[in-house]
């Protein structure tokens, strides 16, 4: 499939949204609303749940399930109080021990004059640094799209899979397009060059999985189980200072052979 | 402060930079903002600040490590890092190869270690004529081994950033740079250990959201733009013309995401007492 093909199919609104992850693999799933600060964010989710018989903190860029959810929803563009509602769960997972399960699938963060006023590059600096510091597991899976450092915010993770069509990009093609070629019309070129594909990302090292999509996505929903199971499983006997700094490690040797 | 800024000459031309007739005429500068035409020793005395309206013009990352540090007090590190091609992206071996050249320097930031009025410190300083200032492994690597060293040697990290953010040539790996930076950033304090960043005009995108906005202190130049998303891209997205001051420094200022704004020949001294508030360990402060 060619880059751009996939960058549809990675769009393409007939594949699951993150709540329905959600209703597959967590029971009890309670949701918690606002970022108490400013507001609630419908693109941001946030809540707890059992993923199997473990209680985690459950978090997803949510793009919507039809028209007038999406719109809610800002098509899974979270504002810098999504940022700081995700901040928020992810200091209480902290508290209490819990993993925290990322679902992401969005273009980007918000982009919008409202966004910057309430800073939104401030809201992502302390989501990685945050998640730079946990001492519990963060298992992220890119659902859909992995768009810039809005995706990344969910994603400083201690594991991170991909479905077969995700995307995970720097920067969207589109943007890219304008940027490096000065043609918005680039588009096709621009998401070859930017190498986006999951099959792309496992080979930078950059994720550790692609989980297959099969006809109706029922194989990702139990692919995606079976690994989050074993990851979580395989924390058991750890630290939390030594999961903090398997994190660390993973990330520090990324782009080191390219310098 | 003539010395200093001399530090090393670049051999490069300058924001505003006249064409010089060949010959031994002395360089002449115009301002962006108000057009003031002022030779280069004036400007190099006030620290490239405009004499008629005080626009901070930009300068090297070079240049600036000069007049903030004391004189031979800096020991760069390293310097051999460079980016190469992961993507094999179109266009941008040649890319690279002319930023070098236009910059003089090997990546789009520059660390060490030094003393600012007698107070070690490590140092970065990135720069807006290599590619923007952007971030791609190599700066993340070097930033990443400067928080380390600075960890290792209990020193605090005073950063100048300036930037457009992630590299997209490099992909991926590029956005990969924000968590690790912010990883070595985190270990550094949670030793104890101070960061101080000044941002400079600009400082967007993914350096906004990683590593400039992560600081103990964060303090600005006058004017500079620091945001997440460029104005160009946000008027394009809104189709909104922004109001005059968005996104600049002052703005910053008054929602509260900067702590102080401070002028170029102010900084010195400011950095120096924050440095000396923060010495000792964190044990030996109360």
């Amino acid at each position: 499939m060619s880059a751009y093909k996939r960058v549809l199919a990675a769009r393409n609104n007939q594949r699951p949204d993150a709540m329905r992850y959600i209703e597959h693999m967590i029971t009890d799933f309670v949701e918690l609303h606002g970022d108490r600060r400013f507001s609630d964010d419908p693109a941001m989710v946030a809540g707890l749940g059992y993923f199997g018989s473990r209680c985690v903190t459950v978090l997803a860029l949510e793009k919507g399930s039809d028209t007038p959810d999406r719109l809610r929803r800002n098509f899974g563009s979270a504002q810098p109080e999504g940022y700081r509602k995700s901040l928020w769960h992810m200091r209480q997972a902290e508290k209490f021990g819990r993993p925290v399960l990322c679902f992401v699938d969005t273009a980007g963060a918000a982009c919008g004059v409202g966004a910057e006023e309430r800073g939104q590059g401030q809201a992502i600096a302390e989501n990685l640094w945050e998640m730079m510091g946990l001492r519990v597991p963060v298992l992220s899976v890119i659902i859909g799209e992995g768009g810039s450092g809005g995706a990344l915010a969910l994603a400083a993770a201690s594991r991170v899979w991909m479905l077969e069509n995700a995307i995970y990009s720097v920067l969207s093609p589109e943007g890219a397009a304008s940027i490096i070629y000065k043609d918005a019309g680039k588009v096709v070129e621009a998401s070859e060059a930017l190498k986006l594909s999951a099959q792309d990302m496992l080979d930078f090292g950059v994720i550790e999985g692609i989980l297959p999509e099969g006809e109706d996505f029922s194989q990702a929903f139990s692919a995606l189980r079976e690994a989050f199971e074993a990851a979580l499983t395989g924390y058991q006997g750890m630290t939390g200072e030594q999961i903090r700094q398997e994190r660390y490690a993973r990330f520090r040797r990324l782009g080191g052979d390219w310098a | 402060m003539l010395r200093r800024s001399l530090f090393k000459k670049p051999n490069l031309r300058l924001e505003g930079q006249e064409n010089t007739p060949p010959g031994d005429r002395i360089p002449v500068f115009e301002c962006p903002q108000c057009r003031n035409k002022q030779e280069q020793p004036a400007l190099e005395e006030s620290l490239f600040l405009c004499a008629r309206c005080g626009y901070h013009y930009k300068i090297t990352a070079r240049q600036r490590l000069g007049m903030m540090l004391d004189e031979g007090s800096f020991r760069e590190m390293g310097a051999r890092i460079a980016s190469k091609d992961p993507l094999q992206f179109p266009g941008y071996q040649e890319k690279l190869k002319q930023a070098r050249e236009q910059s003089g320097e090997k990546e789009a930031v520059i660390t060490g270690t030094g003393s600012i009025l007698g107070r070690p410190c490590a140092v970065f300083a990135m720069e807006h004529q290599f590619m923007m200032g952007s971030m791609g492994a190599a700066v993340g690597e070097k930033l990443t081994r400067l928080f380390e060293r600075a960890l290792d040697k209990c020193l605090p990290v005073v950063g100048f950033t300036v930037s457009g953010g992630a590299r997209v040539q490099e992909g991926i790996l590029s956005l990969m740079q924000m968590a690790k930076v912010s990883g070595a950033v985190r270990q550094h304090a949670d030793a104890g250990l101070l960061y101080i960043a000044v941002l400079c005009d600009a400082t967007t995108g993914g350096v906004a959201a990683s590593f400039a906005m992560q600081a103990d202190i964060i303090l600005a130049e006058p004017g500079a733009l620091i945001g997440f998303a460029g104005p160009r891209v946000i008027e394009q997205t809104t189709r909104q013309k922004l109001p005059e001051g968005f996104q600049r420094a002052e703005f910053q200022l008054d929602k509260g995401f900067v702590g102080k704004i401070v002028k170029r020949p102010e900084q010195r001294a400011l950095l120096g007492l924050l440095l000396k508030m923060h010495t000792g360990g964190k044990d030996e402060r109360v």
